[in-house]
């Protein structure tokens, strides 16, 4: 196995397009785990971490650009405002270990479904940008970012580069279910976010389906069972019939599978309640004004 | 937070008060730092120059007839040194096992469940081993697979070991029982007809693994007289020993072994793993090999504790009286015996739990299976049947009408009280007492987790972090449970340990040193020998040797019994070296002071004493050209073996009570748990080092608080495949779900132990279990008859 190190982000997509079987490798929380117990055994590992962009993140107008390679520690501690699904959701990976080293672009590039940060991106909005020495950087819409059980939307000769991500315009908010209370892969996870400025709401659903998914039925039904109450002017508690189909429309997008960690009636039972929990909770945040807080979290 | 401390009236032990660092203080272990800060050479940190490295194959499949072997490619790669199989074994003997020699030192033309060692291969990288085992070719030919009670008993089962010849075949009803023990006393039959209540009962304990945190590991250096010298993590080197030496053809003189560093071992390392592999591989090159298991292997390296089926009938009058108990207990032992007869006495004879029950019907059995062999784990049988007799109390005490603490005091034993095997209770059995302890204490707040203007704190509530409630579907549960374990090894067997203790001056000081076999598995059994050795001789300075073969054995660390009898053979080889040194001082300086030949003498402060407290003679001056040193054995009381048929006969040493409490916030919708506080009150006879005696208890109980809400070991029960052979699937308690553990030390001596103690390292892990599922059943309202809770249970999905 060869070890490439490129030092720039240039040199690192010219050694990915003359070797395109190259594994990326960055915080190695995923990668490494995998050549340890020798279910992978890559030609090349292409190291990141000489690339100190990749480790940038910016605040824009619209967007965060996220680089790939942002510890989830950094996430947490400095973008809980504009960020709040995802500082959740980071709250939740692994150890306080291994979110020093794991970032986003890890969960992008395995795209396992059970990984922490997808429901989070998925809820929030966000495109991935990826780019490759031939033909440049593209933007993949999350929504087709994820093409396949652990498989994902790059090119053979394209590296993930950073996700550029909507700012929290209302309340975000993140649940995993594990069975202990930390330092665990999800049996579940669900992924919420209000969008008061186009008046939408957008979910996300982890290890719940062969893919991260959205729960669209869902989303569609909230939308328009908001507008026609007027709830984004009136500020109503949402009447428990509308949380009570919304859960149900969640729990019924769930495609899981029986398991060692779980069962699928398991997995869609606690999507649904999971999601009637974090819209009560994101919904009476946006309706008391106490903003995009990430409450809950110490 | 340690507890109370509970006077007895025992007379006071004189030679404890004056000797820094004796008995009673919480020194502090030698290796505590040195872990903490990863500084600690583990067996796996060993390195030779030269060595190899050594890794096993293992079969894919749980029950298969192996049709052939084809080495001839992994033989022919660089780097490979040997590749071994049966066919390589150099001994007549080519079995071992801690009971039953039925394990094969490699697999001979047939495998018994997933994960059994076939072939072994040396090679000068590790990497390089493993893919020189990967290219073995192992051609199986699949067979039916034996996983529960049914299908082992069916009457076309497939037996898992033909032609037994082992002295348990005759007593068991079928060949793929391993052992079977029944215990009849009184008439369970005719007293039931007492009873105003029955309850009956089935439950299902699952398989728990030790995980333990180093993985099995050594280092095998072979020796120019052909011998071979191992350094090993395990539970005890002469048991090790008399299991290596004969499949290596070799006496045991030439079969060296020496304890290097034990990452815990909870039982886990009773049995053999990489040790005749690693000194196979060792003589068949000439070189050093080393084998390291990683936590993949570890889960197929060891044995684990037996899952159990566990059938209850409880009796009792309309005050409260227990009328009588009949139990059956099913223990799957996997494919090889391991400990399983011995888990079986324990099972059988603690099975109605320290209770007063005159009339019992009682069996306990271990099946062979193809599921993984199961073995030795903290709480050895115990802990199954205290899950099971604990949720029965609560459903009588219920039937009955009465407080569930109330019920259990009004049935507690007692001193004197006799065991279902008819063996009295003669040292103190303070049950109902530590009930009353962990009841009197306080609950911890009700809505703990709620913080200023409404928020939650998550860290305080089910999912922790995971943030899936703030208070929503969170319902308090409040159960208590109490257990009862043995200490030492029972049935007659002859439990003893040696104790090497040398005295001599060292530039000018006087200097004891230690020397035992005893494995230091993170114990701290080597800080209490030290504080034994202070107490009894009046040094400073302790040495403790490597513990090592070239001493007599030390027995097990297992079973709650070290600091009882290795602690007893150090206490008395230093009281015969103290004989030694006196007699040295009465030759001395006998004509000086007539004390020397009247009064009781004692080595205080490095002085000869008389226990008027005059000072005779100083250590250093008295043993000047000196040195003193006795290697002696050591044994408590002999047990018998129980009766074949009646379960009768007084098989134990020594009984050892804990008691729980247990809070927990369940989130009924979701089917999570946080315990919250895991209160407990434990008899130890007498703490020889309170801090251990305290951090025991709280490992112990944080292990039990893992089986009942985490740990299992999923089998297939179509394959007997393991499915789940890592930390990501296999959860044991992180510190976020530890709850706080407030711990009440009692101390009645026993009059018939060493110093009054009474071993404690286990007793913890029993009643920790059924405390928290009646717990969960409380703020459920579900039954519950099956541990590990998961999720599914708690939601109906």
């Amino acid at each position: 196995m060869d070890f490439l190190r490129p030092a720039s982000w240039e040199e690192a997509l010219a050694a990915k397009a003359e070797h395109p079987t190259a594994v990326p490798i960055a915080g190695g929380t995923d990668v490494m785990v995998e050549i340890n117990f020798d279910h992978r055994r890559p030609e090349y590992l292409l190291d990141l971490n000489r690339i100190s962009e990749l480790q940038d993140w910016h605040v824009g107008e619209e967007t965060v650009q996220l680089g790939a390679s942002v510890p989830y520690t950094k996430i947490m501690e400095n973008l809980r405002t504009e960020l709040p699904g995802l500082a959740l959701a980071s709250h939740t990976v692994a150890s306080p270990q291994i979110r020093n080293r794991g970032g986003v672009g890890g969960n992008l590039g395995t795209a396992s479904p059970a990984g922490d940060a997808h429901p989070a991106l998925l809820a929030a909005d966000c495109e991935v940008e990826v780019e490759s020495q031939a033909r440049g950087s593209r933007l993949i819409p999350i929504d087709a970012f994820y093409t396949g059980v652990k498989r994902n939307a790059l090119e053979a000769d394209e590296l993930i580069k950073s996700v550029h991500i909507k700012k929290a315009d209302g309340p975000q908010q993140y649940s995993k279910v594990g069975t202990r209370n930390a330092m665990v892969i999800a049996v579940c996870a669900f992924g919420i976010a209000l969008h008061p400025e186009t008046r939408t709401v957008r979910t996300g659903i982890g290890s719940a389906a062969p893919t991260p998914i959205r729960a669209k039925a869902a989303e569609e039904f909230l939308n328009s069972a908001l507008e026609e109450g007027g709830f984004w002017d009136n500020g109503k508690i949402i009447t428990p019939s509308i949380a009570k189909q919304f859960a149900e429309l969640c729990s019924g997008a769930a495609n899981p599978i029986d398991d060692v960690r779980g069962t699928a009636s398991y997995r869609k039972h606690a999507v649904g309640i999971m999601a009637r929990r974090t819209l009560g909770w994101t919904w009476e945040s946006y309706r008391s004004g106490k903003g995009r807080g990430a409450e809950g979290v110490a | 937070m340690a507890g109370t401390k509970t006077t007895t009236g025992a007379p006071t032990d004189v030679t404890q008060k004056h000797n820094q660092g004796g008995i009673g203080e919480s020194t502090l272990r030698p290796d505590g730092t040195l872990k903490v800060t990863g500084e600690f050479a583990y067996s796996s940190d060993m390195w030779h120059e030269d060595m190899l490295w050594g890794q096993t194959l293992r079969s894919t499949v749980a029950h298969a007839e192996i049709v052939s072997i084809d080495t001839s490619e992994a033989l022919a790669m660089a780097g490979v040194y040997a590749v071994l199989t049966y066919d390589d074994l150099p001994a007549e003997m080519k079995n071992y096992g801690l009971e039953i020699q039925d394990t094969p030192v490699l697999a001979h033309g047939k495998v018994r469940h997933h994960g059994e060692p076939v072939a072994l291969v040396a090679a000068d990288h590790p990497e390089t081993a493993r893919r020189a085992a990967a290219k073995i070719k192992i051609e199986y030919r699949e067979l039916p697979v034996i996983t529960d009670e049914a299908s082992a008993l069916a009457e076309d089962a497939v037996l898992v070991h033909e032609g037994r010849d082992d002295e348990y075949i005759e007593w068991v009803s079928h060949p793929n029982i391993v052992h079977n023990q029944p215990i009849i006393r009184g008439n369970a039959e005719e007293a039931a007809k007492k009873a105003d209540f029955v309850v009956k009962g089935e439950y299902t304990f699952g398989m728990q693994d030790q995980a333990f945190l180093g993985p099995e590991s050594g280092l095998a250096v072979p020796a120019e007289d052909g011998g071979v010298d191992l350094y090993v993590a395990t539970q005890w080197l002469h048991s090790d020993l008399e299991q290596i030496a004969p499949v290596l053809g070799l006496p045991e003189e030439k079969v060296r072994m020496t304890l290097s560093g034990v990452g815990g071992a909870f039982g886990g390392r009773e049995d053999i793993s990489m040790q005749i592999h690693a000194c196979l591989l060792a003589l068949r090159t000439g070189k050093p090999v080393k084998i390291v298991y990683n936590r993949f292997e570890s889960f197929f390296g060891h044995v684990h504790r037996h899952p159990a089926k566990l059938y209850y009938e409880h009796g009792a009058t309309k005050d409260g009286k227990l009328t009588h108990m009949k139990c059956r207990i099913v223990l799957d032992g996997g494919a090889y015996a391991s400990a399983s007869p011995a888990v079986v006495g324990n099972a059988s004879s603690l099975s109605a739990g320290p209770y007063v029950i005159d009339d019992v019907d009682i069996e306990a059995v271990a099946l062979y299976t193809n599921n993984p062999p199961c073995g030795a784990m903290r709480g050895f049988g115990a802990v199954q049947a205290c899950f099971a007799y604990e949720a029965q109390m609560d459903k009588l005490a219920d039937e009955v009408g009465m407080d569930r603490v109330e019920f259990r005091q009004l049935n507690a034993m007692e001193q004197g009280t006799i065991m279902p095997t008819g063996q009295p209770v003669d040292s103190p059995a303070p049950v109902a007492e530590i009930l009353r302890r962990v009841k009197a204490r306080p609950l911890p707040p009700e809505r703990q987790w709620e913080v200023a203007d409404g928020d939650a704190d998550v860290r305080e509530l089910p999912g922790g972090l995971s943030n899936t409630t703030h208070g929503e579907g969170v319902v308090r549960g409040v159960g208590y449970a109490v257990g009862i374990k043995n200490v030492g090894f029972s049935e007659g067997f002859d439990d003893y340990s040696t104790a090497k203790v040398r005295m001599e001056v060292i530039n000018g000081e006087p200097v004891a040193t230690v020397h035992t076999a005893m494995a230091e598995v993170g114990q701290g059994g080597i800080t209490v020998h030290a504080q034994i050795a202070r107490t009894e001789l009046g040094v400073q300075q302790v040495t403790i040797h490597p513990a090592d073969t070239q001493v007599g054995s030390a027995g097990s660390t297992s079973a709650s019994r070290q600091t009882y009898v290795t602690g007893g053979a150090v206490k008395n080889s230093c009281e015969l070296v103290r004989e030694k040194v006196l007699e040295i001082g009465r030759r001395k300086y006998g004509s000086y002071h007539p004390a020397w030949a009247t009064a009781e003498l004692l080595l205080e402060g490095g002085k000869v004493v008389t226990d008027g407290g005059e000072a005779l003679a100083d250590l250093a001056e008295l043993l000047e050209g000196e040195t003193v040193e006795i290697e002696a054995e050591w044994r408590h009381r002999p047990t018998v073996a129980f009766d074949k048929r009646t379960g009768q006969g007084n098989g134990h040493v020594q009984y050892s009570f804990a008691a729980h409490r247990a809070v927990v916030e369940v989130d009924t919708e979701l089917g999570l748990v946080k315990v919250i506080e895991l209160a407990t009150a434990q008899d130890v006879g007498k703490a020889l080092n309170p801090l251990s005696v305290v951090g025991q208890i709280q490992g112990g109980t944080t292990q039990g608080l893992g089986v009942a809400v985490m740990e299992e070991i999923v089998v297939d029960p179509k394959t007997a495949k393991v499915r789940n052979p890592s930390f990501t699937d296999y959860l044991i308690p992180t510190i976020l779900d530890t709850p706080t553990i407030p711990v009440d030390v009692l101390e009645l001596a026993d009059p018939n132990a060493p110093y009054g103690l009474r071993g404690m390292g286990e007793a913890p892990t029993l009643s920790s279990t059924p405390a928290v599922l009646a717990a969960i059943r409380n703020a459920t309202g579900l039954e519950l008859n099956k541990t590990p809770v998961r999720p599914e249970h708690l939601t109906g999905t």
